[in-house]
């Protein structure tokens, strides 16, 4: 027997949770397949940064309308999944440096997100654990931080409840198209079919979208996670350095429970086949020492584990996002380049607005799949420079 | 040909016997051990400056005890030893090492994990209480530094090490308050059996039990644990437990010592990606191997306590097999790599023999799973993050999770400083028990790096 919807949508992250659940918003019926735990790759295990600054000044309007959902969540989907607006700090060691912070946040105005520079002063001032090497900062007050193991599955619950179809341990195997609709056939023989198809599989997305003729350069590699035991509540703002120099990128988060989380440096190995992603000793090592140079009394505390994830990366650092231009009725969200979770609300509102309106107020331009295919290959660089 | 590098983690009697063994066939081990200095938990050696003899300290085990350190001594020259030095992480083909906050990588072509265990716990009300230690933190304490826990200490939950440290406690001359037992009389009968697959151990594990009867001391088996409770002073005063017949019995302390036997220290294997088995009569998770020891992954062996709770004697024959295995997989060229066929089969049909032993301590002194299951909510289950009993239900039933890595997801379970290796097995129990499945059903928290918590001070070798 094969289950019909209006809208299919094939994995489970935080994605396609969110689509799904502004779907049901906007009273679309909807199948939700996901191969494990709806938010057990890149969506669970995450930084769980919701940060606006440093971004792709275009990508602003998306990050803001995300941003407006995190506030909102206890009324919609009934958790604050821990999002606290604790503000981001963006800082750097430079002199030479300041320059650019300055003109990111002339121009992030421009998109309504208001930025606030601070010199070393009013940083010591005011954040007197930080390290003595940094110059300058630039504060975005309402950016924060969340609990990635919370989100997507909460999204994914919410939107069960108010009527979505989501079947977990559903792997696809094969997408086709028949007629009007599309056939969705699970590795265990179960069918799926429904007019309207969103691929939100991260970094298993084209694997599905090669079986409608369509494909983009994803690259995989596993963000180096890490957290320290749990020490008094202190650094309440989300902390990330700006350079060029990519050993010296790290950002940190302290969860109120008292834990530091952070992350940063090289990107790591993964392997999307067999679902493992890869810390690296000596990154971690390296990860020790800048962290001590952004907040110097974390070299009195203990690592206690580390971590890495799946995420998927293309060439230009930004995601594929809207309509398929050759395949009516398939759409896509992924390749979220390693700042998806900030985003998550935000993409399922806008693809389910698209869906069900035929058009957003978010310019999508930027992130047509068929981009690729008309510009010559970038190489993708195998360093994080912002979180 | 040149001898392969092969690392030995561990200097306890698996250790040591694998070290001996490469020796032998021309191999220079390389040993790390995170230890003062070599003998392991059992025969955990002295600080410098204090004097007890052999006897005084290892009890029946002092020739052994005395042959172990003397071999481990003389084989000092022949291996590069590593003592203070934590394996905290390891990658392709390289051990993480650090030492004196300086780490290093190590590369092997084969590497021994003789790790051995630690205690596994049950929590209970009051756990948490200052005065409430663990059996083998009460047992370090008293071999090492020569303290005692407390003047009058309550020994409870299972295996045989309850009453080896009680007598070693009254031997010290701290009051024993009482030792409680959830297994009952009826589970050692039954377990007899496979006990007498070694009568001397079996002798000496009823020489204790006669001592502690002899001194007079209160011994309940088949109790169920209620709450450990602090008295003004915050600090332990008391142990609540129903005894066999339902009734309620208390007994006053300053200390409790509580383990329910012991449990593999596994996370090296697991970063190796070894595969692991669940064993259903000891409810634990553990590296599968061959009777040599060599697991699923090239290269990679394991012996003694680290993969199977079997004590000491079988962790030196453990620790011999796994040197040869990896001797006759390394370093076949070498003339003790052949020839070894003889010994080899000793050692297997000692070490069967030890196995089935195991089998009955398991048998006889069984991991309480149905008290675990019917813990109160409002009871701490990981100390270290705080989360209670009742939270992991919820992240059950109102969250969903079908498994354990879900639920550390959810609620934090097994996410702090030990990373589950004490909360895990009373939080399988409770996970299985709400979702009504089998305590291999919710399978095995996912272990990371590091091993043990890794200061953020180390520093990597070449930037020191
Ligand atoms: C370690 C790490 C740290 C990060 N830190 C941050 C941060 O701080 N801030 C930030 O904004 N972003 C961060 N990111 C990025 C962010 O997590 C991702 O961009 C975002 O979660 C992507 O969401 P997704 O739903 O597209 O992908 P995923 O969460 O990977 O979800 C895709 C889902 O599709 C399922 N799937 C795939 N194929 C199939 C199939 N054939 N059938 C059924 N299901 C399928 C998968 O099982 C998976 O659950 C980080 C990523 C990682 C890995
Ligand atoms: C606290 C405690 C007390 C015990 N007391 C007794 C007793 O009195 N009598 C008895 O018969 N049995 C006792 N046992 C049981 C004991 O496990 C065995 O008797 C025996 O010691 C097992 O030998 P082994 O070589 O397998 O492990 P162990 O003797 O435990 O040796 C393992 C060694 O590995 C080292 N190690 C582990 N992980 C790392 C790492 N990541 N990096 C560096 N080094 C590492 C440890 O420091 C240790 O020295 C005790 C166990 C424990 C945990």
């Amino acid at each position: 027997m094969t289950e019909k919807a209006d809208v299919v949508v094939i994995g489970g992250g935080f994605m396609g949770a969110a689509s799904a659940f502004f779907l049901r918003q906007r009273a679309r019926s909807v199948i939700l397949l996901e191969r494990g735990l709806i938010g057990q790759q890149a969506s669970g295990v995450n930084f769980g940064n919701v940060r606006r600054q440093g971004r792709y000044l275009p990508q602003l309007p998306l990050a803001n309308r995300s941003r407006a959902i995190w506030s909102r969540l206890t009324e919609l989907i009934g958790t604050d999944c821990e999002f606290l607006a604790t503000g981001h700090l963006r800082i750097c060691y430079r002199r030479e440096d300041v320059g650019e912070l300055e003109a990111y946040a002339t121009h992030a105005r421009e998109y309504g997100l208001d930025l606030e520079l601070l010199t070393q002063r009013a940083l010591i001032a005011r954040y007197p654990y930080l390290g003595p090497e940094i110059v300058a900062a630039s504060l975005s007050p309402q950016d924060g931080h969340a609990n990635p193991r919370l989100a997507a599955p909460a999204f994914g619950r919410a939107a069960r409840s108010a009527g979505a179809q989501i079947h977990e341990n559903t792997e696809v195997v094969g997408v086709t198209r028949s007629g009007e609709d599309f056939l969705i056939e699970s590795a265990d023989g179960r069918r799926f079919s429904a007019p309207t198809l969103l691929i939100t599989a991260g970094a298993w997305a084209t694997q599905l979208s090669a079986q409608l003729g369509e494909t983009a350069p994803l690259v995989v590699r596993g963000p180096q996670m890490g957290v320290t035991e749990p020490v008094p509540y202190r650094v309440e703002p989300v902390v990330g350095v700006m350079t060029n120099d990519p050993r010296e990128v790290i950002y940190l988060r302290q969860v109120t429970r008292g834990n530091i989380v952070f992350g940063g440096g090289g990107r790591g190995p993964a392997d999307a086949t067999a679902r493992r992603a890869y810390v690296l000793p000596g990154n971690i090592l390296n990860q020790f020492r800048q962290l001590g140079r952004l907040v110097p009394d974390i070299r009195r505390l203990n690592l206690i584990r580390v971590w890495s994830g799946i995420e998927s990366y293309l060439p230009d650092d930004c995601p594929i996002m809207g309509e398929s231009p050759t395949v009516p009725g398939l759409y896509y969200a992924f390749g979220f380049c390693g700042h998806g979770f900030q985003l998550g609300p935000g993409v399922g509102e806008t693809m389910a607005e698209l869906i069900d309106t035929g058009t957003t107020e978010i310019d999508l331009a930027p992130y047509r799949i068929e981009r690729f295919a008309e510009a010559a290959p970038i190489a993708l660089p195998e360093v994080e420079l912002s979180e | 040909m040149t001898a392969p590098r092969i690392i030995v983690v561990g200097a306890g009697p698996a250790g040591i016997r694998a070290a001996q063994t490469l020796v032998e066939a021309g191999v220079r081990p390389v040993v790390i051990d995170e230890g003062e200095a070599s003998g392991g938990q059992i025969y955990r050696r002295q600080p410098n400056g204090f004097k007890r003899d052999f006897r005084q300290l290892y009890g029946t085990e002092h020739r052994r005890a005395r042959d172990l350190h003397e071999t481990f001594d003389a084989l000092r020259e022949k291996m590069d030893y590593r003592p203070r030095t934590l394996a905290w992480n390891l990658s392709e083909g390289a051990l993480h090492i650090v030492h004196n906050g300086i780490s290093n990588a190590v590369p092997f072509d084969g590497m021994i994990l003789a790790t051995g265990a630690t205690d596994r716990l049950l929590p209970v009300r009051g756990w948490t209480t200052p005065g409430v230690y663990s059996l083998g933190a009460s047992q370090i304490a008293l071999k090492a530094q020569a303290c005692a826990i407390g003047r009058r200490v309550v020994f409870i939950g299972t295996g045989p090490l309850l009453y080896l440290v009680a007598t070693q406690y009254l031997k010290a001359g701290a009051e024993v308050a009482a030792v409680l037992d959830t297994s009952a009389f009826g589970h050692r009968l039954a377990a007899l059996p496979l006990l007498l697959a070694r009568p001397d151990a079996l002798a000496k594990g009823l020489a204790l039990i006669a001592q502690l009867r002899l001194a007079g001391i209160t011994m309940l088996t088949g109790i169920r644990p209620i709450a450990i409770e602090a008295g003004a002073d915050r600090n332990v005063a008391r142990v609540h437990v129903r005894d066999a017949r339902g009734r309620d019995r208390n007994f006053m302390c300053d200390a409790v010592a509580m383990g329910y036997h012991l449990r593999p220290e596994t996370q090296l294997a697991d970063l190796a990606r070894c595969d692991f088995s669940f064993d259903p009569a000891t409810h634990l998770w553990s590296p599968m191997t061959d009777a040599m020891g060599r697991t699923s992954v090239r290269g990679i062996y394991v012996a003694g306590d680290g993969v199977k709770i079997s004590g000491a004697d079988a962790a030196e024959i453990a620790g011999r097999l796994a040197a040869h295995a990896a001797i006759a997989d390394l370093h076949s060229a070498h003339p003790a790599g052949r020839g070894a066929e003889g010994s080899v089969k000793k050692l297997l049909t000692s070490h069967r023999r030890m196995d089935r032993f195991r089998r009955g301590l398991a048998k006889g002194f069984p991991w309480p799973a149905h008290l675990a299951e019917a813990l109160p909510d409002d009871t701490i289950l990981c100390r270290c993050e705080s989360v209670t009993v009742g939270s992991l239900r919820m992240a059950a039933t109102a969250l969903g999770a079908p498994e354990v890595n879900r639920a550390k997801a959810f609620v934090r379970v097994g996410m702090g400083r030990c990373q589950g290796r004490f909360c895990g097995p009373a939080s399988a129990e409770i996970l299985a028990a709400v979702l009504g499945k089998s305590t291999d059903g919710v399978g095995r928290l996912r272990g990371q790096a590091p091993v043990k918590p890794l200061p953020i001070a180390t520093v990597p070798e070449d930037a020191s």
